[in-house]
Protein backbone atom coordinates (compact mmCIF):
# COMPACT_ATOMS: atom_id res chain seq x y z
CA UNK A 1 0.00 0.00 0.00
CA UNK A 2 1.52 3.72 -0.86
CA UNK A 3 1.45 6.53 1.34
CA UNK A 4 2.02 8.76 -1.31
CA UNK A 5 0.13 11.67 -1.36
CA UNK A 6 -2.56 11.85 -4.66
CA UNK A 7 -2.33 14.57 -6.47
CA UNK A 8 -4.95 17.23 -6.07
CA UNK A 9 -6.79 18.83 -8.79
CA UNK A 10 -5.43 22.48 -8.54
CA UNK A 11 -7.83 24.49 -6.93
CA UNK A 12 -6.92 28.27 -8.18
CA UNK A 13 -7.66 27.80 -12.19
CA UNK A 14 -9.94 29.64 -13.87
CA UNK A 15 -12.51 27.02 -14.62
CA UNK A 16 -12.95 25.97 -11.11
CA UNK A 17 -13.12 29.59 -9.84
CA UNK A 18 -15.68 29.83 -12.77
CA UNK A 19 -17.79 26.52 -11.64
CA UNK A 20 -17.59 27.06 -7.92
CA UNK A 21 -19.40 30.31 -8.36
CA UNK A 22 -21.75 29.27 -10.95
CA UNK A 23 -22.63 26.75 -7.83
CA UNK A 24 -22.70 29.51 -5.05
CA UNK A 25 -24.82 31.50 -7.53
CA UNK A 26 -27.56 28.50 -7.87
CA UNK A 27 -27.16 28.65 -4.22
CA UNK A 28 -28.18 32.06 -3.97
CA UNK A 29 -31.09 32.03 -6.75
CA UNK A 30 -32.40 29.46 -4.36
CA UNK A 31 -32.70 31.00 -1.70
CA UNK A 32 -34.05 33.96 -3.86
CA UNK A 33 -36.94 31.95 -5.22
CA UNK A 34 -37.66 30.03 -1.61
CA UNK A 35 -37.88 33.22 0.10
CA UNK A 36 -39.36 35.58 -1.49
CA UNK A 37 -40.25 38.47 1.05
CA UNK A 38 -36.39 40.21 0.27
CA UNK A 39 -37.24 41.05 -3.15
CA UNK A 40 -40.57 41.88 -2.78
CA UNK A 41 -39.51 44.12 -0.20
CA UNK A 42 -37.01 46.24 -3.19
CA UNK A 43 -40.08 46.01 -5.29
CA UNK A 44 -42.63 46.69 -3.51
CA UNK A 45 -40.92 50.10 -1.64
CA UNK A 46 -40.16 51.98 -4.41
CA UNK A 47 -43.62 50.80 -5.79
CA UNK A 48 -45.40 52.59 -2.82
CA UNK A 49 -43.31 55.25 -2.69
CA UNK A 50 -44.00 55.95 -6.42
CA UNK A 51 -47.96 56.12 -5.87
CA UNK A 52 -46.92 57.95 -2.84
CA UNK A 53 -45.35 60.71 -5.01
CA UNK A 54 -47.07 60.97 -8.37
CA UNK A 55 -50.84 60.16 -7.22
CA UNK A 56 -50.42 62.33 -4.09
CA UNK A 57 -47.99 64.67 -4.50
CA UNK A 58 -47.73 65.15 -7.61
CA UNK A 59 -49.35 67.71 -8.94
CA UNK A 60 -48.21 69.95 -6.60
CA UNK A 61 -44.65 68.51 -7.27
CA UNK A 62 -45.23 69.32 -10.92
CA UNK A 63 -46.88 72.70 -10.57
CA UNK A 64 -43.42 73.11 -8.75
CA UNK A 65 -41.23 71.75 -11.24
CA UNK A 66 -42.90 74.10 -14.31
CA UNK A 67 -41.41 72.94 -17.67
CA UNK A 68 -38.54 70.47 -16.44
CA UNK A 69 -41.86 68.36 -16.06
CA UNK A 70 -41.72 66.06 -19.06
CA UNK A 71 -42.46 62.50 -20.48
CA UNK A 72 -45.50 62.39 -19.34
CA UNK A 73 -46.21 64.61 -16.23
CA UNK A 74 -44.52 64.25 -13.21
CA UNK A 75 -44.03 60.37 -13.29
CA UNK A 76 -41.89 61.36 -16.33
CA UNK A 77 -39.69 63.11 -13.78
CA UNK A 78 -39.54 61.07 -10.89
CA UNK A 79 -39.61 57.26 -12.28
CA UNK A 80 -35.80 57.38 -13.36
CA UNK A 81 -35.23 58.36 -9.57
CA UNK A 82 -37.53 55.82 -8.10
CA UNK A 83 -35.64 52.97 -10.11
CA UNK A 84 -32.46 53.61 -8.69
CA UNK A 85 -34.00 53.44 -5.66
CA UNK A 86 -35.05 50.09 -6.11
CA UNK A 87 -31.71 49.44 -6.76
CA UNK A 88 -30.37 50.70 -3.29
CA UNK A 89 -33.52 49.12 -1.72
CA UNK A 90 -31.58 46.00 -3.03
CA UNK A 91 -28.28 46.11 -0.58
CA UNK A 92 -30.60 45.48 2.49
CA UNK A 93 -31.25 41.90 1.17
CA UNK A 94 -27.85 41.28 0.05
CA UNK A 95 -25.72 42.47 3.25
CA UNK A 96 -28.52 40.24 5.43
CA UNK A 97 -27.57 37.45 3.37
CA UNK A 98 -23.64 38.09 3.94
CA UNK A 99 -24.06 38.54 7.18
CA UNK A 100 -26.12 35.38 8.12
CA UNK A 101 -23.56 33.61 5.80
CA UNK A 102 -19.82 34.20 7.23
CA UNK A 103 -21.63 34.47 11.40
CA UNK A 104 -23.33 31.24 10.82
CA UNK A 105 -20.69 28.34 10.42
CA UNK A 106 -21.37 27.78 6.51
CA UNK A 107 -18.78 29.92 5.24
CA UNK A 108 -16.17 28.52 8.10
CA UNK A 109 -17.18 24.93 6.21
CA UNK A 110 -16.20 26.55 2.69
CA UNK A 111 -12.82 28.12 3.78
CA UNK A 112 -11.81 24.47 4.64
CA UNK A 113 -12.33 23.44 1.51
CA UNK A 114 -10.72 23.08 -1.16
CA UNK A 115 -13.13 25.64 -3.23
CA UNK A 116 -12.21 29.25 -4.93
CA UNK A 117 -12.61 31.49 -2.28
CA UNK A 118 -13.58 34.13 -3.71
CA UNK A 119 -16.51 32.22 -5.56
CA UNK A 120 -18.31 32.50 -2.10
CA UNK A 121 -18.18 36.42 -2.95
CA UNK A 122 -18.97 36.50 -6.38
CA UNK A 123 -22.05 34.04 -5.89
CA UNK A 124 -23.63 36.76 -4.00
CA UNK A 125 -22.43 39.58 -5.87
CA UNK A 126 -24.20 37.24 -9.49
CA UNK A 127 -26.83 36.51 -7.78
CA UNK A 128 -28.02 39.99 -6.40
CA UNK A 129 -27.33 41.78 -9.63
CA UNK A 130 -29.65 39.61 -11.37
CA UNK A 131 -32.25 40.25 -8.63
CA UNK A 132 -31.93 43.55 -8.75
CA UNK A 133 -32.31 43.30 -12.37
CA UNK A 134 -35.64 41.68 -11.86
CA UNK A 135 -37.11 44.31 -9.99
CA UNK A 136 -35.87 47.11 -12.13
CA UNK A 137 -37.84 45.43 -14.71
CA UNK A 138 -41.25 44.72 -12.06
CA UNK A 139 -40.59 48.39 -10.90
CA UNK A 140 -40.26 50.16 -14.71
CA UNK A 141 -43.27 48.07 -15.42
CA UNK A 142 -45.45 50.05 -12.87
CA UNK A 143 -44.23 53.60 -13.53
CA UNK A 144 -45.37 52.33 -17.54
CA UNK A 145 -48.39 51.47 -16.42
CA UNK A 146 -48.76 54.59 -14.27
CA UNK A 147 -48.20 56.78 -17.27
CA UNK A 148 -44.32 57.04 -17.68
CA UNK A 149 -43.66 57.08 -20.98
CA UNK A 150 -39.76 57.16 -21.88
CA UNK A 151 -38.59 59.18 -24.97
CA UNK A 152 -35.54 59.10 -26.89
CA UNK A 153 -34.53 56.06 -28.66
CA UNK A 154 -33.96 52.24 -27.41
CA UNK A 155 -30.35 52.34 -27.90
CA UNK A 156 -30.09 55.00 -25.26
CA UNK A 157 -32.28 53.18 -23.06
CA UNK A 158 -30.11 50.31 -23.58
CA UNK A 159 -27.35 52.95 -21.64
CA UNK A 160 -29.79 53.56 -19.03
CA UNK A 161 -29.82 49.84 -18.44
CA UNK A 162 -26.03 49.40 -18.42
CA UNK A 163 -26.18 52.54 -16.00
CA UNK A 164 -28.42 50.87 -13.79
CA UNK A 165 -26.81 47.43 -13.55
CA UNK A 166 -23.40 48.91 -13.06
CA UNK A 167 -24.46 50.66 -9.93
CA UNK A 168 -26.15 47.57 -9.09
CA UNK A 169 -23.11 46.06 -9.64
CA UNK A 170 -21.46 48.67 -7.32
CA UNK A 171 -23.80 49.11 -4.79
CA UNK A 172 -23.53 45.15 -4.07
CA UNK A 173 -20.08 44.97 -3.21
CA UNK A 174 -20.58 48.22 -1.05
CA UNK A 175 -23.63 45.83 0.73
CA UNK A 176 -21.27 42.60 0.55
CA UNK A 177 -18.58 44.83 2.68
CA UNK A 178 -21.58 46.04 5.17
CA UNK A 179 -22.61 42.09 5.66
CA UNK A 180 -18.95 41.14 5.64
CA UNK A 181 -18.34 43.81 8.63
CA UNK A 182 -21.32 43.36 10.49
CA UNK A 183 -21.72 41.84 14.13
CA UNK A 184 -25.11 40.01 13.45
CA UNK A 185 -27.82 40.09 10.64
CA UNK A 186 -29.81 43.08 12.66
CA UNK A 187 -26.71 45.37 12.20
CA UNK A 188 -26.63 44.41 8.42
CA UNK A 189 -30.22 44.87 7.92
CA UNK A 190 -29.99 48.64 9.59
CA UNK A 191 -26.10 50.14 7.72
CA UNK A 192 -27.72 49.84 3.88
CA UNK A 193 -30.77 52.36 4.97
CA UNK A 194 -27.95 54.93 4.93
CA UNK A 195 -27.51 54.02 0.93
CA UNK A 196 -31.37 53.85 0.28
CA UNK A 197 -32.30 57.07 2.24
CA UNK A 198 -29.52 58.87 -0.18
CA UNK A 199 -31.67 59.05 -3.39
CA UNK A 200 -33.89 61.04 -0.99
CA UNK A 201 -31.28 63.85 -0.73
CA UNK A 202 -30.42 64.08 -4.43
CA UNK A 203 -32.76 65.62 -7.42
CA UNK A 204 -34.69 62.39 -7.37
CA UNK A 205 -38.13 64.22 -6.50
CA UNK A 206 -37.15 68.01 -6.80
CA UNK A 207 -34.19 69.68 -8.69
CA UNK A 208 -31.46 70.36 -6.01
CA UNK A 209 -31.49 74.03 -6.91
CA UNK A 210 -34.83 73.76 -4.91
CA UNK A 211 -33.30 72.97 -1.85
CA UNK A 212 -31.50 74.98 0.96
CA UNK A 213 -28.03 76.19 0.69
CA UNK A 214 -26.32 73.06 2.69
CA UNK A 215 -28.49 70.40 1.73
CA UNK A 216 -28.33 71.54 -2.07
CA UNK A 217 -24.72 71.67 -1.90
CA UNK A 218 -24.66 67.60 -0.82
CA UNK A 219 -27.27 66.60 -2.91
CA UNK A 220 -25.42 68.40 -5.83
CA UNK A 221 -22.57 66.65 -5.52
CA UNK A 222 -23.71 63.16 -4.04
CA UNK A 223 -22.91 60.07 -6.54
CA UNK A 224 -27.14 59.36 -6.83
CA UNK A 225 -27.83 63.06 -8.47
CA UNK A 226 -25.13 62.51 -11.02
CA UNK A 227 -26.93 58.93 -11.58
CA UNK A 228 -30.60 59.83 -11.19
CA UNK A 229 -29.78 63.08 -14.19
CA UNK A 230 -27.92 60.50 -16.43
CA UNK A 231 -30.84 57.89 -15.96
CA UNK A 232 -33.24 60.84 -16.52
CA UNK A 233 -31.39 61.99 -19.62
CA UNK A 234 -30.91 58.71 -21.17
CA UNK A 235 -34.70 57.93 -20.89
CA UNK A 236 -36.07 60.99 -21.36
CA UNK A 237 -33.68 62.15 -24.88
CA UNK A 238 -32.15 65.43 -23.18
CA UNK A 239 -28.65 66.15 -23.05
CA UNK A 240 -26.68 63.94 -20.60
CA UNK A 241 -23.73 66.13 -20.57
CA UNK A 242 -21.02 65.06 -18.27
CA UNK A 243 -23.79 62.99 -16.29
CA UNK A 244 -23.02 59.68 -17.43
CA UNK A 245 -18.92 59.92 -17.39
CA UNK A 246 -19.70 60.50 -13.58
CA UNK A 247 -21.71 58.51 -13.03
CA UNK A 248 -19.85 55.60 -14.82
CA UNK A 249 -16.61 56.85 -12.61
CA UNK A 250 -18.63 57.08 -9.12
CA UNK A 251 -19.82 53.77 -9.94
CA UNK A 252 -16.30 52.24 -10.67
CA UNK A 253 -14.59 54.24 -7.22
CA UNK A 254 -18.15 52.37 -5.17
CA UNK A 255 -17.38 49.11 -6.85
CA UNK A 256 -13.75 49.09 -6.77
CA UNK A 257 -13.76 49.84 -2.83
CA UNK A 258 -16.59 47.50 -1.76
CA UNK A 259 -14.44 44.80 -3.27
CA UNK A 260 -11.31 45.72 -1.79
CA UNK A 261 -12.68 45.73 1.48
CA UNK A 262 -14.59 42.68 1.09
CA UNK A 263 -11.67 40.88 -0.16
CA UNK A 264 -9.81 42.37 2.47
CA UNK A 265 -12.67 41.30 5.44
CA UNK A 266 -13.21 38.29 4.01
CA UNK A 267 -9.58 37.37 3.69
CA UNK A 268 -8.62 37.91 7.31
CA UNK A 269 -9.33 34.86 9.76
CA UNK A 270 -12.59 35.54 12.28
CA UNK A 271 -11.67 34.72 15.89
CA UNK A 272 -13.15 31.83 17.04
CA UNK B 1 -11.07 3.89 2.48
CA UNK B 2 -7.83 3.26 2.36
CA UNK B 3 -6.06 2.75 5.71
CA UNK B 4 -2.49 5.30 5.94
CA UNK B 5 0.97 3.22 7.10
CA UNK B 6 0.35 3.38 10.89
CA UNK B 7 3.59 4.52 11.35
CA UNK B 8 2.79 8.21 9.71
CA UNK B 9 0.71 10.42 11.46
CA UNK B 10 -2.36 11.46 9.96
CA UNK B 11 -1.78 14.67 12.19
CA UNK B 12 0.95 16.27 13.71
CA UNK B 13 1.96 18.73 15.85
CA UNK B 14 5.14 20.33 17.08
CA UNK B 15 5.92 23.51 19.51
CA UNK B 16 2.45 24.92 18.20
CA UNK B 17 1.52 28.65 19.22
CA UNK B 18 -1.10 30.96 19.15
CA UNK B 19 -1.83 34.11 21.30
CA UNK B 20 -4.91 36.93 20.64
CA UNK B 21 -3.76 40.08 21.83
CA UNK B 22 -1.39 39.33 24.00
CA UNK B 23 -3.58 36.69 25.84
CA UNK B 24 -1.51 33.21 24.72
CA UNK B 25 -4.15 30.28 23.95
CA UNK B 26 -1.95 28.26 22.69
CA UNK B 27 1.49 27.49 24.53
CA UNK B 28 3.57 24.88 22.94
CA UNK B 29 1.75 22.46 22.14
CA UNK B 30 3.22 18.94 20.37
CA UNK B 31 0.90 16.68 19.52
CA UNK B 32 0.56 13.28 17.31
CA UNK B 33 -2.49 11.60 16.16
CA UNK B 34 -2.29 8.07 14.21
CA UNK B 35 -4.09 7.52 10.97
CA UNK B 36 -6.70 5.64 11.52
CA UNK B 37 -7.30 6.56 15.19
CA UNK B 38 -9.68 8.92 17.31
CA UNK B 39 -7.62 10.98 19.62
CA UNK B 40 -10.18 13.51 22.01
CA UNK B 41 -8.87 16.70 23.09
CA UNK B 42 -9.97 17.16 26.00
CA UNK B 43 -10.16 20.25 28.12
CA UNK B 44 -12.25 23.19 29.93
CA UNK B 45 -13.86 26.18 28.25
CA UNK B 46 -11.32 28.38 26.60
CA UNK B 47 -8.77 25.66 27.26
CA UNK B 48 -7.64 26.47 23.33
CA UNK B 49 -9.75 23.39 21.78
CA UNK B 50 -10.81 25.53 19.31
CA UNK B 51 -8.31 27.80 18.25
CA UNK B 52 -6.22 24.10 17.77
CA UNK B 53 -9.05 22.67 15.69
CA UNK B 54 -8.96 26.01 13.77
CA UNK B 55 -5.73 26.06 13.20
CA UNK B 56 -5.24 22.65 12.04
CA UNK B 57 -8.29 23.35 9.50
CA UNK B 58 -6.29 26.25 7.76
CA UNK B 59 -9.05 28.94 9.43
CA UNK B 60 -6.50 30.27 11.82
CA UNK B 61 -2.40 30.58 11.15
CA UNK B 62 -0.35 29.66 14.01
CA UNK B 63 1.84 32.13 15.60
CA UNK B 64 4.73 29.62 15.76
CA UNK B 65 5.41 26.35 15.28
CA UNK B 66 4.67 23.68 12.71
CA UNK B 67 1.04 21.68 12.11
CA UNK B 68 0.83 19.29 9.18
CA UNK B 69 -2.08 17.39 7.91
CA UNK B 70 -2.23 13.97 5.86
CA UNK B 71 1.53 15.19 5.00
CA UNK B 72 0.71 18.87 4.23
CA UNK B 73 2.11 22.03 6.21
CA UNK B 74 -1.27 24.28 7.00
CA UNK B 75 0.38 27.64 6.56
CA UNK B 76 2.50 26.46 3.15
CA UNK B 77 -0.06 23.66 1.58
CA UNK B 78 -3.25 24.97 2.75
CA UNK B 79 -5.10 23.31 -0.40
CA UNK B 80 -3.66 20.23 0.05
CA UNK B 81 -5.21 20.02 3.99
CA UNK B 82 -8.48 21.08 2.75
CA UNK B 83 -8.71 18.28 0.09
CA UNK B 84 -7.87 16.08 3.06
CA UNK B 85 -10.35 17.12 5.98
CA UNK B 86 -14.11 17.09 6.79
CA UNK B 87 -14.89 19.95 9.42
CA UNK B 88 -18.03 19.81 11.87
CA UNK B 89 -17.44 22.59 14.24
CA UNK B 90 -19.92 24.24 17.41
CA UNK B 91 -21.40 26.15 14.67
CA UNK B 92 -24.09 24.55 12.54
CA UNK B 93 -22.56 24.83 8.91
CA UNK B 94 -25.79 23.59 7.17
CA UNK B 95 -27.69 26.20 4.77
CA UNK B 96 -31.16 26.33 6.69
CA UNK B 97 -32.99 27.30 3.66
CA UNK B 98 -31.91 24.87 1.74
CA UNK B 99 -33.11 21.11 2.28
CA UNK B 100 -31.18 18.63 3.28
CA UNK B 101 -30.59 16.77 0.40
CA UNK B 102 -29.98 20.20 -1.82
CA UNK B 103 -27.12 21.16 1.30
CA UNK B 104 -25.41 17.34 0.57
CA UNK B 105 -25.78 18.23 -3.73
CA UNK B 106 -24.17 21.73 -2.81
CA UNK B 107 -21.32 20.12 -0.95
CA UNK B 108 -20.90 17.65 -3.67
CA UNK B 109 -20.75 20.22 -6.20
CA UNK B 110 -18.22 22.26 -4.69
CA UNK B 111 -16.66 18.80 -4.85
CA UNK B 112 -16.71 18.85 -8.77
CA UNK B 113 -17.86 15.17 -7.97
CA UNK B 114 -20.33 15.03 -11.24
CA UNK B 115 -23.95 15.69 -11.11
CA UNK B 116 -24.84 12.40 -10.98
CA UNK B 117 -22.05 11.06 -8.40
CA UNK B 118 -23.16 14.03 -6.54
CA UNK B 119 -26.65 13.15 -6.37
CA UNK B 120 -25.95 8.99 -5.62
CA UNK B 121 -23.47 10.48 -2.78
CA UNK B 122 -25.98 12.66 -1.16
CA UNK B 123 -28.55 10.32 -0.95
CA UNK B 124 -26.21 7.38 0.20
CA UNK B 125 -24.98 9.53 3.14
CA UNK B 126 -29.23 10.47 3.57
CA UNK B 127 -29.42 6.94 4.36
CA UNK B 128 -26.74 6.17 6.20
CA UNK B 129 -27.21 8.73 8.65
CA UNK B 130 -30.87 8.34 8.98
CA UNK B 131 -32.02 11.80 7.24
CA UNK B 132 -33.70 9.98 4.53
CA UNK B 133 -37.18 10.97 6.04
CA UNK B 134 -36.98 14.70 6.13
CA UNK B 135 -34.21 14.90 3.06
CA UNK B 136 -36.53 17.08 0.94
CA UNK B 137 -37.81 19.45 3.51
CA UNK B 138 -35.93 22.64 4.52
CA UNK B 139 -33.10 22.35 7.53
CA UNK B 140 -34.78 25.08 9.12
CA UNK B 141 -37.34 23.42 10.56
CA UNK B 142 -34.90 20.33 11.67
CA UNK B 143 -34.01 19.64 15.61
CA UNK B 144 -30.53 20.14 17.16
CA UNK B 145 -29.61 16.79 16.84
CA UNK B 146 -30.64 15.91 12.95
CA UNK B 147 -29.09 19.15 11.72
CA UNK B 148 -25.84 17.81 13.38
CA UNK B 149 -26.37 14.34 12.00
CA UNK B 150 -26.71 16.58 8.34
CA UNK B 151 -23.51 18.55 9.44
CA UNK B 152 -21.57 15.50 9.56
CA UNK B 153 -23.18 13.93 6.48
CA UNK B 154 -21.66 17.28 4.63
CA UNK B 155 -18.43 16.63 6.03
CA UNK B 156 -18.16 13.36 5.45
CA UNK B 157 -19.23 14.02 1.29
CA UNK B 158 -15.39 14.55 -0.05
CA UNK B 159 -14.53 11.37 2.09
CA UNK B 160 -11.71 12.92 4.28
CA UNK B 161 -8.78 11.19 5.60
CA UNK B 162 -9.40 13.30 8.49
CA UNK B 163 -12.17 14.42 10.70
CA UNK B 164 -12.36 17.19 13.17
CA UNK B 165 -15.38 17.20 15.47
CA UNK B 166 -15.13 19.91 17.68
CA UNK B 167 -17.58 19.54 20.52
CA UNK B 168 -19.74 17.58 18.12
CA UNK B 169 -22.45 16.87 20.39
CA UNK B 170 -22.64 19.79 23.07
CA UNK B 171 -26.06 20.96 23.15
CA UNK B 172 -28.16 17.71 22.25
CA UNK B 173 -29.81 15.16 24.49
CA UNK B 174 -28.91 12.17 25.02
CA UNK B 175 -30.44 9.98 22.64
CA UNK B 176 -29.17 11.87 19.86
CA UNK B 177 -25.73 12.27 21.35
CA UNK B 178 -25.82 8.45 21.00
CA UNK B 179 -26.79 8.31 17.79
CA UNK B 180 -23.80 10.94 16.90
CA UNK B 181 -21.13 8.67 18.61
CA UNK B 182 -22.34 5.45 16.31
CA UNK B 183 -21.81 7.30 13.65
CA UNK B 184 -18.14 8.88 14.45
CA UNK B 185 -17.45 4.76 15.61
CA UNK B 186 -18.69 3.99 11.79
CA UNK B 187 -15.86 6.38 10.32
CA UNK B 188 -13.69 5.14 12.66
CA UNK B 189 -14.29 1.67 11.38
CA UNK B 190 -13.76 2.82 8.05
CA UNK B 191 -10.10 4.03 8.84
CA UNK B 192 -11.01 8.15 9.34
CA UNK B 193 -8.90 9.58 11.43
CA UNK B 194 -10.70 11.56 13.98
CA UNK B 195 -9.53 14.89 16.20
CA UNK B 196 -12.58 15.69 18.78
CA UNK B 197 -12.81 18.08 21.06
CA UNK B 198 -14.96 17.99 23.77
CA UNK B 199 -15.66 18.71 27.61
CA UNK B 200 -17.71 15.58 27.62
CA UNK B 201 -16.06 13.05 29.52
CA UNK B 202 -18.14 10.28 28.90
CA UNK B 203 -17.64 10.85 25.24
CA UNK B 204 -13.99 10.91 25.48
CA UNK B 205 -14.17 7.92 27.35
CA UNK B 206 -16.59 6.17 24.74
CA UNK B 207 -15.04 7.24 21.57
CA UNK B 208 -11.29 7.90 21.64
CA UNK B 209 -8.22 6.02 21.34
CA UNK B 210 -6.38 8.34 23.43
CA UNK B 211 -6.65 11.47 25.32
CA UNK B 212 -5.11 14.77 25.25
CA UNK B 213 -6.10 17.33 28.25
CA UNK B 214 -5.35 20.76 27.22
CA UNK B 215 -5.73 23.65 29.99
CA UNK B 216 -4.73 27.17 29.91
CA UNK B 217 -3.18 26.20 26.24
CA UNK B 218 -0.99 23.34 27.46
CA UNK B 219 -0.98 19.71 26.96
CA UNK B 220 -1.05 18.30 30.90
CA UNK B 221 -1.43 14.93 30.61
CA UNK B 222 -1.52 12.44 26.81
CA UNK B 223 -2.59 9.26 26.97
CA UNK B 224 -5.76 6.05 27.00
CA UNK B 225 -8.43 6.35 29.37
CA UNK B 226 -6.84 4.03 30.91
CA UNK B 227 -3.79 5.32 31.56
CA UNK B 228 -5.17 8.76 32.85
CA UNK B 229 -7.06 7.50 34.99
CA UNK B 230 -4.57 5.54 36.97
CA UNK B 231 -3.24 9.43 37.17
CA UNK B 232 -5.49 10.02 39.87
CA UNK B 233 -6.06 8.21 43.41
CA UNK B 234 -8.11 4.84 43.04
CA UNK B 235 -11.32 3.96 43.85
CA UNK B 236 -13.62 3.53 46.99
CA UNK B 237 -16.59 2.21 48.68
CA UNK B 238 -19.00 5.05 49.89
CA UNK B 239 -21.39 3.96 52.82
CA UNK B 240 -23.66 6.25 54.73
CA UNK B 241 -25.44 6.24 57.57
CA UNK B 242 -28.69 7.16 59.74
CA UNK B 243 -27.44 9.01 62.25
CA UNK B 244 -24.13 9.96 63.73
CA UNK B 245 -23.83 7.06 65.99
CA UNK B 246 -24.00 4.52 63.79
CA UNK B 247 -21.31 6.30 61.51
CA UNK B 248 -19.00 6.40 64.41
CA UNK B 249 -19.24 2.92 65.52
CA UNK B 250 -18.75 2.00 61.64
CA UNK B 251 -15.64 4.49 61.75
CA UNK B 252 -14.05 2.36 64.50
CA UNK B 253 -14.42 -0.63 62.19
CA UNK B 254 -12.34 1.05 59.43
CA UNK B 255 -9.89 3.31 60.76
CA UNK B 256 -8.29 3.52 56.67
CA UNK B 257 -11.72 5.30 55.90
CA UNK B 258 -12.00 8.95 55.52
CA UNK B 259 -15.16 10.29 57.49
CA UNK B 260 -17.80 12.62 56.23
CA UNK B 261 -19.97 14.02 59.42
CA UNK B 262 -22.13 16.21 57.19
CA UNK B 263 -23.33 13.54 55.29
CA UNK B 264 -22.98 10.83 57.49
CA UNK B 265 -20.78 9.31 55.23
CA UNK B 266 -17.74 7.22 55.36
CA UNK B 267 -15.29 6.66 52.20
CA UNK B 268 -13.55 3.35 52.53
CA UNK B 269 -10.97 2.87 50.16
CA UNK B 270 -10.80 -0.06 47.54
CA UNK B 271 -11.62 -0.99 44.25
CA UNK B 272 -14.81 -2.36 43.26
CA UNK B 273 -13.84 -6.08 43.27
CA UNK B 274 -16.28 -8.53 44.87
CA UNK B 275 -13.57 -9.12 47.61
CA UNK B 276 -13.17 -5.95 49.00
CA UNK B 277 -16.86 -6.14 48.82
CA UNK B 278 -17.80 -8.69 51.08
CA UNK B 279 -15.05 -8.01 53.32
CA UNK B 280 -16.46 -4.16 53.93
CA UNK B 281 -19.93 -5.86 54.52
CA UNK B 282 -18.65 -9.07 56.71
CA UNK B 283 -16.87 -6.58 58.84
CA UNK B 284 -20.31 -4.31 59.24
CA UNK B 285 -22.23 -7.22 60.09
CA UNK B 286 -20.15 -8.43 62.53
CA UNK B 287 -19.91 -4.97 64.38
CA UNK B 288 -24.20 -5.55 63.43
CA UNK B 289 -24.08 -1.96 61.86
CA UNK B 290 -27.41 -0.89 59.17
CA UNK B 291 -25.62 0.63 56.17
CA UNK B 292 -28.23 3.09 54.93
CA UNK B 293 -26.96 3.79 51.39
CA UNK B 294 -24.07 2.01 49.47
CA UNK B 295 -22.45 2.29 46.38
CA UNK B 296 -19.10 1.95 44.40
CA UNK B 297 -16.36 4.87 42.86
CA UNK B 298 -14.05 3.97 40.24
CA UNK B 299 -11.74 6.52 39.17
CA UNK B 300 -13.59 8.08 35.99
CA UNK B 301 -12.42 11.04 33.88
CA UNK B 302 -14.06 12.73 35.91
CA UNK B 303 -11.61 12.81 38.89
CA UNK B 304 -8.88 12.84 36.22
CA UNK B 305 -10.39 15.81 34.55
CA UNK B 306 -10.42 17.73 37.98
CA UNK B 307 -7.07 16.81 39.26
CA UNK B 308 -5.44 17.92 35.81
CA UNK B 309 -7.61 20.67 35.38
CA UNK B 310 -7.47 24.56 36.74
CA UNK B 311 -4.53 26.89 37.94
CA UNK B 312 -4.67 24.87 41.65
CA UNK B 313 -3.09 21.61 40.08
CA UNK B 314 -1.02 22.89 37.42
CA UNK B 315 2.38 21.70 38.93
CA UNK B 316 1.33 18.62 39.50
CA UNK B 317 -0.67 18.16 36.45
CA UNK B 318 3.07 19.16 34.04
CA UNK B 319 5.55 17.33 36.59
Amino acid sequence: MSTAIPTLPPTRTVGRTLADSATMLRRNLRHALRYPAMTASSVLVPVIILLLFVGVLGDTLRAGLGTRASGGGYIGYVTPGIVLISVAASCVATSVAVCVDVTGGIVDRFRTMPIARSAVLTGHVLGSVIQTAVSLVLVTAVAVLLGFRPAGNPLRWLGAVGLLLLLAFALTWLAVLIGLSSRNPESASNTPLIIQLLPFVSSAFVPADAMPAGVRWFAEYQPFTELIEATRALLLGTAVGHHVVASVAWCLVIALAGFLGSRAVFGRPRAA
Amino acid sequence: MIRQNPSAPALSVAALRKSFGGRTVLDDVTLDVAAGSVLALLGPNGAGKTTMVRILATLLSPDGGRAQVAGHDVVTEPDGVRAAIGVTGQLSAVDDLLTGRENLVLVADLLHLGRVEGRRRAAELLDRFDLAAAADTRVATWSGGTRRRLDLAMTMVGRPQVVFLDEPTTGLDPRSRRALWAVVRELVAEGTTVLLTTHYLEEADQLADRIAVLDGGRIVAEGTAAELKRLVPGGHLRLRFADAGVLAAAAACFPTAVRDEETLSLRVPGDAGTGVLRAVLDRLEAAAIDVAELSVHTPDLDDVFLALTGTANREVATS
